[in-house]
């Protein structure tokens, strides 16, 4: 879990924040409501997790809440892997 | 379901939240026509007060230039005042399509069709042009209508940072499996005033095999040498796949927008584009003076020249009285105040002092960006900048703003 939380945290690093923005992303942080994330970019994010992971998450999951803070975006990745365990 | 007093409140309710949010648009009356000074009313019941107008898109001046207004008159005497139909079943002239070729000379283009709205051209134009075998690929900054466009598309959406062509071409080597790939951009950012990149968009576009889309409504009519584009601009005429853009902001201001491009891709939206389809006619009046606009603009560049002096002044204005002002090359000028608070307080104390100006803050922009956005247009004279800066200096320092810069301005007032 600690493991999936580190790839998610990196990925929104190196694909949201600009060059030159020193906010620091925690499990908690929130993503969408915090302005880091807007809901048109979490594409990607979905993407990403969908094909590192290879799972699906169907689009009526991959809310904007769903995809608030790592935490949450960790227990719905968990949930769809077969292990629900990453 | 009855509109019940339960529903009622619940909508009450959610208008609070807005309020408190500090959301809550509120309309200004104007009892003027569009002009570098005009009439405001605000609050509703006050005493409608002259101010100088910093905010409107009426860039060239030509919002309520007699020989359009005259032209307008004359439309409507020759084509009537409504079409009562949409374009393909009995509401289009021959002036609609003399004014879509018209569009397509200016724009350099291969065809152009009329919408009610360059909103209605972003709704519209990614549905008609592209299947779920294909990827938009969007700057994160592009104008809300192509986004809400974007999402009535079956085609896959990702994103690139803002103007980062390092990302955009990540994105798009990332994306060779589809059937085909457009990139998206806007051709001035309504909020940060800069012009993309388009010399390198295209290039990179040309290089991994995708199309570009530019929204050019905060540039057609005076962006490039002769006011053609950013496509002008960054020396690329003839090389962008899809443009749209506006006819209610530097050309006439009044409504109606378009998409231009390639004849087959302006061909599936006349066949398929929703708001085309479904929507009304633009009204003859409104082409006929939009057809003056482009006589208008296309003889001479006088107009878009005296623009880009007054944003040029405006600028050194702005920056030598100590205002931290976002750098670019077109006539949005963002004075950046970062605090949200900060920007609403500024903005109304200019309104007290004659200038009319909006504050912008999250969601509108990011967060921490909150922004006093001034827009420049050739209907401004020396003494309206003068006047303007003037009161921008009063309420500067009477703020304690003036001379600094964006940590000091965090430092002083927060985030």
């Amino acid at each position: 879990m600690d493991e999936l939380k580190k790839t998610i945290r990196e990925y929104i690093a190196k694909e949201y924040l600009e060059e030159g923005d020193d906010r620091t992303v925690g499990d908690g942080t929130p993503l969408i409501t915090g302005g880091i994330v807007d809901s048109f970019s979490m594409v990607s994010l979905k993407r990403f997790l969908e094909r590192k992971y290879a799972i699906r998450i169907p689009d009526a999951e991959a809310t904007p809440e769903a995809f608030d803070t790592v935490e949450r975006i960790a227990a719905l990745v968990n949930r769809f892997t077969k292990t629900g365990a990453v | 379901m009855a509109f019940s007093a339960g529903l009622r409140g619940q909508y009450q309710s959610d208008l609070a939240g807005l309020r408190e949010a500090g959301l809550f648009k509120e309309e200004r009356f104007i009892h003027s026509p569009q002009a570098a000074r005009i009439e405001v009313e605000f609050p509703a019941g006050a005493a409608p007060k002259p101010v100088i107008n910093l905010c409107s898109n009426n860039y060239l001046g030509l919002s309520s230039h007699p020989e359009v207004v005259a032209a307008a008159h004359a439309g409507l005497d020759a084509r009537g005042y409504g079409m009562s139909s949409v374009r393909f079943i009995c509401g289009t002239q021959d002036i609609h399509r003399e004014l879509e070729r018209r569009l397509t000379a200016f724009l350099g283009t291969e065809d152009t069709l009329l919408f009610p709205s360059c909103m209605d051209a972003n709704a519209g134009v990614f549905e008609a042009v592209l299947t779920d075998k294909d990827v938009m690929i969007a700057d994160r900054l592009v104008h809300a209508s192509i986004v809400d466009g974007m999402r009535l598309c079956k085609a896959m959406t990702d994103t690139f940072k803002h103007a980062d062509m390092g990302h955009l071409e990540e994105k798009l080597q990332e994306h060779q499996d589809k059937r085909s790939r457009i990139v998206i951009t806007d051709g001035v950012f309504s909020m940060d005033g800069d012009v993309a990149k388009l010399d390198e968009i295209v290039a990179l576009a040309e290089k991994h095999d995708a199309m570009v889309f530019v929204d050019e409504s905060h540039a057609s009519g005076f962006i490039g040498r002769t006011g053609r584009g950013t496509h002008e601009h960054c020396g690329v005429l003839g090389r962008i796949d899809v443009i749209t853009t506006t006819l209610g902001k530097a050309l006439g201001g009044a409504s109606g927008g378009c998409v231009s491009g390639r004849r087959e891709l302006v061909e599936m939206c006349r066949q398929r584009a929703r708001p085309y389809l479904f929507s009304n006619t633009v009204p003859p009046v409104i082409v006929a003076a939009a057809i003056k606009v482009l006589d208008l603009i296309g003889g001479t560049t006088e107009r878009r020249d005296t623009l880009e002096r007054n944003t040029a002044y405006w600028r050194r204005l702005l920056t030598e009285a100590g205002f931290d002002v976002k750098a670019g090359d077109s006539p949005i000028v963002p004075v950046m105040l970062y605090n949200a608070k900060l920007a609403q307080d500024v903005a109304r104390d200019l309104f007290a002092e004659g200038i009319y100006v909006v504050g912008f803050f999250f969601p509108v922009v990011a967060k921490g960006q909150a922004r006093i956005r001034t827009q420049l247009s050739a209907a401004h004279e020396k003494e309206h900048l003068d006047a303007a800066i003037e009161a921008f200096v009063k309420v500067g320092r009477r703020h304690g703003i003036l001379g600094l810069g964006r940590n000091e301005i965090v430092e002083k007032f927060g985030l």
